[in-house]
């Protein structure tokens, strides 16, 4: 599973994307996973109108992941 | 359409000459090129961060409903991404229509949803260092026009 963070998340972080092995089942094990390992960046991720996208489309609540999928979490846009 | 995603530099008059010739039964283009501010020095680059394969579905998106809306014969919208200098060209976007009242506010319209709501990330360079940029009260209140006389 690859996952991506974008704007400022990716300096929260101090990475830009990552592959995890096993890949969580779900998107909210996913942010467990996350959080448990960097408190920061769960919080930033929880935070109001961080977007959650799957292979490339907005998704909202929890869902089932597979291992190939790609997760991105959009900080709130800029606009150009 | 044509809806792209660049590092490069580009032209603003070669785009528009292009664009004008695409096509026979247009009356009226319309362009708009927005170009990095210095702020006088308080700016030295802005660097743009896009998701690709993401950020251009969802302009497409809004240009096809820039089509509908304002019947649109054809429509073309260039960001930079990465790094961009004071001065240089960073958003290029052309309507064209039968007549000019469609094509001045598709782009207005547009331009609105770039500045607001498109999936980019901005990061302001300056001499005290880097800032994340998000869309000003202004930019929220300039697109939320095209809600209002929804009919």
């Amino acid at each position: 599973m690859r996952v991506l963070l974008f704007g400022p998340l990716r300096d929260v972080a101090g990475w830009r994307e990552r592959t995890l092995t096993p890949a969580p089942l779900s998107l909210s094990s996913l942010r467990t996973a996350l959080a448990d390992e960097d408190a920061a960046l769960g919080a930033a991720l929880d935070r109001p109108g961080v977007q959650v996208a799957v292979d490339k489309a907005i998704v909202r609540g929890d869902l089932d992941l597979h291992a190939g999928c790609e997760v991105a979490f959009l900080a709130p846009m800029s606009g150009g | 359409m044509i809806i792209r995603l660049q590092t490069e530099r580009f032209d603003p008059g070669a785009l528009l000459s292009a664009f004008c010739n695409r096509r026979g039964d247009v009356g009226a283009v319309v362009s708009f090129t927005g170009l990095v501010r210095g702020e006088a020095g308080g700016v030295e680059a802005l660097e743009l961060e896009a998701y690709p394969g993401f950020t251009e579905t969802e302009i497409e998106r809004e240009a096809q409903a820039a089509i509908e809306r304002f019947a649109l014969l054809d429509v073309m919208a260039l960001h930079r991404i990465g790094r961009i200098a004071p001065g240089e060209a960073i958003v290029f976007v052309a309507t064209a229509a039968a007549h000019r009242r469609a094509a001045f506010e598709a782009a207005d319209f547009l331009m609105d949803y770039l500045k607001s709501r498109a999936p980019f990330w901005k990061k302001s360079h300056g001499p005290d260092g880097a800032r994340w940029i998000e869309p000003t009260a202004k930019d929220y209140e300039d697109a939320k026009r095209w809600t209002k006389d929804l009919t």
